[in-house]
């Protein structure tokens, strides 16, 4: 029973890297935008988009990493449309947004179709588990640079939004307009800005998943990450390294499913498949009662003016 | 909004069907030169799976003179294919539309079939009723699970440990049934082998799909197969990590070089050919086409490189047996849970498998 339980437990913690790296990547790109006092629902979009053109530029270009460049530009102008739409008066960013998540997924599927059939070369992940003999270490600790990307920025992005100019900039136009504008700042400049970087993040986020993991690219490729990952976001109350934590929890709470079903738990595998979700609930409805978190909301979201 | 669009194509619809009244020989009865058939997929045509499978056999189809081929794909099982099809009927003429998609049949084709006495619309599953359901309707569907079967031979002489994996979506009958088949092909060549199975919940979830492959692989399994919408991710996942596969619906042996075995496809272009050569002769186009290797409508993917040679003379005589009619399910055989649920041995054709809703001993896993 032991092996069972070791078994679980790798399974959890390598699908929690595996699994977590496109959670992590959107979710640091929303905190950034949300940070400024705007909502970008459009990241699926980018995430599909990206994932489509990572894949077409690997496959023609043979480099896979220049996939995800290409993946991150595309994902820079999706969200500079998304950031320019919205500085025109009585515009409302979560109305754009959904149109912006519409248009990335449709471009995606047009110009995605010759790329289907094709095998694009993949990223390559750092061998970790190689001091082990145990083949399921070696494979949960194979993992993609991406992830420590991911890491990497989320610390830099807590440090920046705490302790630099231009975090404070960010912080104040999210929290109230009225004083940055007075202070001299633009704030659409801002806003244009944070949600523009926030969406070149999206769209590595989806270089990862048809490049690396799970590796294909076809239509269905996006089970709603980028959406998900909005809700991540609230759920770690703007905090970069909360979003961390949070996208952690997601992705081996997804790998329960199936990690249980191959010791032999396989009844109501339903259920599991739902943990994540279920678990999302249960730490919002938790969490969001605290008076803390009412202080953390950036003031200017449109979402709780 | 949806409703005038609607009553307007209806309108549309009434003007050209006295148009083509006047000006077409529509209709079964007369011989056409000419016919146009159309196909509508739930996804993209070309996915590695289901809507591949069909695309292929349409690609066949094409070249037959005289055919002209009308493709829509990507539509959902909504209202979605009613206006597909209302729109290949009175915009591109066609007199047969092949209905891909399990929910596409009710009340969608049915519906399409009232309205339009002089179309043919064929659907793809079991679903079609004589005594209640329009005579210009009806279905065509393959016993997937006989080439499953082969699949299941070849996989238990291609692999070491005897452990076999599949990856599958819901636990539904056609599931069930190719899980079980493929259970006891791999048991006529290796009484001790089990197949564990990973229910994902979802017909296409490719995360899942990889981390279920995963799983199995990490639970000691050295050949993968699976039914899911569209094997590719899991072809790819244990290619990927040195494991030998069984494909599912289309041909995948380009996706895994090294550990490729063999595949279970339908054959679609022998129905699609009946269908066609009964339009352009004018006769009456069955309503049920339903068939397996007896009848030329299933196949195995080419033998790929993870097929040893024992695997290739089992799996070539496994197919020989099922077109002479040999059973696969032979009883007594027990079910996962050790309930006695077949009892002597049953035809590959008959009703009682319909019902299976049980995995049978040698299988790992749970349909709940």
């Amino acid at each position: 029973m032991s092996d069972a339980v070791f078994m679980v437990m790798m399974a959890m913690f390598g699908g929690a890297i595996r699994v977590s790296t496109p959670f992590l990547l959107v979710a640091l790109g929303e905190t950034l935008t949300e940070k400024t006092g705007r909502i970008n629902l459009g990241l699926e979009g980018n995430l599909v988009l990206g994932a489509m053109v990572a894949y077409a530029t690997s496959y023609s270009t043979g480099s896979p990493w220049l996939g995800v460049l290409a993946a991150a530009g595309t994902g820079t102008v999706l969200s500079a449309g998304h950031g320019w739409i919205c500085k025109l008066p009585k515009v409302n960013d979560i109305a754009v947004g959904i149109a912006f998540m519409t248009l990335g997924t449709g471009l995606a599927f047009f110009f995605g179709k010759p790329f289907i059939q094709p095998t694009a070369p993949r990223l390559d992940a750092i061998e970790l588990g190689n001091w082990s003999s145990n083949p399921q270490v070696q494979q949960a600790l194979k993992i993609n640079p991406l992830f420590f990307v991911g890491l990497a920025l989320a610390v830099v992005l807590w440090w920046m939004l705490k302790n630099t100019r231009w975090g404070l900039i960010i912080r104040m136009t999210g929290d109230n307009a009225a004083a940055a504008r007075a202070m001299g700042i633009s704030v659409d400049r801002v806003r244009l800005v944070a949600t523009a970087a926030g969406g070149s993040l999206a769209g590595i986020a989806g270089a990862f998943l048809s490049l690396y993991y799970p590796g294909s690219w076809n239509e269905s490729l996006s089970s709603g990450q980028g959406l998900m990952a909005v809700a991540l976001v609230i759920f770690a109350r703007w905090s970069p390294i909360r979003c961390v934590w949070a996208a952690l929890l997601f992705g081996a709470s997804g790998a329960l499913g199936p990690a249980l079903q191959s010791i032999g738990i396989s009844k109501g595998y339903y259920f599991f498949n739902a943990a994540p979700y279920i678990l999302t609930l249960i730490i919002m409805v938790l969490s969001a009662r605290s008076q803390k978190a009412a202080h953390e909301v950036p003031g200017e979201l449109s979402i709780v003016k | 909004m949806m409703k005038t669009l609607i009553s307007r194509r209806r309108l549309l619809k009434n003007g050209a069907a006295a148009l083509a009244a006047s000006t077409m020989p529509f209709g079964a009865a007369h011989a056409a030169d000419k016919i146009t058939i159309g196909a509508i997929y739930v996804g993209t045509r070309d996915d590695f799976g289901w809507n591949q499978s069909h695309a292929a056999a349409m690609d066949i189809l094409r070249q037959v003179p005289g055919v002209s081929v009308v493709e829509e794909e990507n539509v959902a099982e909504t209202d979605a294919v009613a206006k597909s099809m209302e729109s290949m009927i009175n915009f591109d003429g066609a007199n047969l539309i092949l209905a891909t998609s399990f929910g596409y049949y009710n009340p969608f084709v049915l519906d399409i079939a009232t309205q339009y006495p002089g179309v043919q619309l064929r659907h793809c599953a079991p679903l079609w009723n004589p005594d209640t359901d329009p005579q210009n309707a009806g279905s065509y569907f393959s016993y997937l699970n006989q080439a499953h079967y082969v699949n299941g031979v070849a996989a238990g002489l291609s692999s070491i440990s005897g452990k076999l994996g599949f990856v599958a979506a819901k636990p539904v009958q056609t599931v069930l049934s190719n899980c079980n088949s493929f259970l006891l092909g791999a048991r006529s060549v290796n009484p001790n082998a089990t197949v564990q199975v990973i229910f994902t919940g979802s017909w296409s979830m490719p995360v899942r799909e990889a981390e279920a492959t995963n799983a199995l692989i990490d639970a000691g399994c050295d050949v993968i197969s699976c039914h899911v919408d569209s094997p590719k991710v899991v072809i790819e996942t244990a290619e990927a990590r040195g494991v030998k596969t069984c494909g599912h619906n289309a041909d995948q042996r380009d996706l895994a070089p090294n550990g490729f075995i063999t595949g279970a496809e339908s054959n679609w272009s022998t129905t699609y050919k009946i269908y066609a050569d009964a339009l352009m002769k004018g006769e009456t186009v069955p309503n049920l086409i339903a068939g397996g290797y007896h009848n030329d409508m299933v196949m195995n993917t080419p033998f790929g490189a993870g097929a040893t040679p024992d695997a290739r003379a089992a799996a070539t005589a496994a197919i020989k047996g099922l077109k002479g009619g040999k059973p696969i399910y032979v009883g007594p055989l027990k079910d996962n849970t050790g309930k006695i649920v077949i009892e002597g041995e049953v035809d590959n054709y008959a009703p009682e498998l319909e019902t299976m809703n049980y995995l049978l001993e040698g299988i790992i896993g749970s349909t709940t």
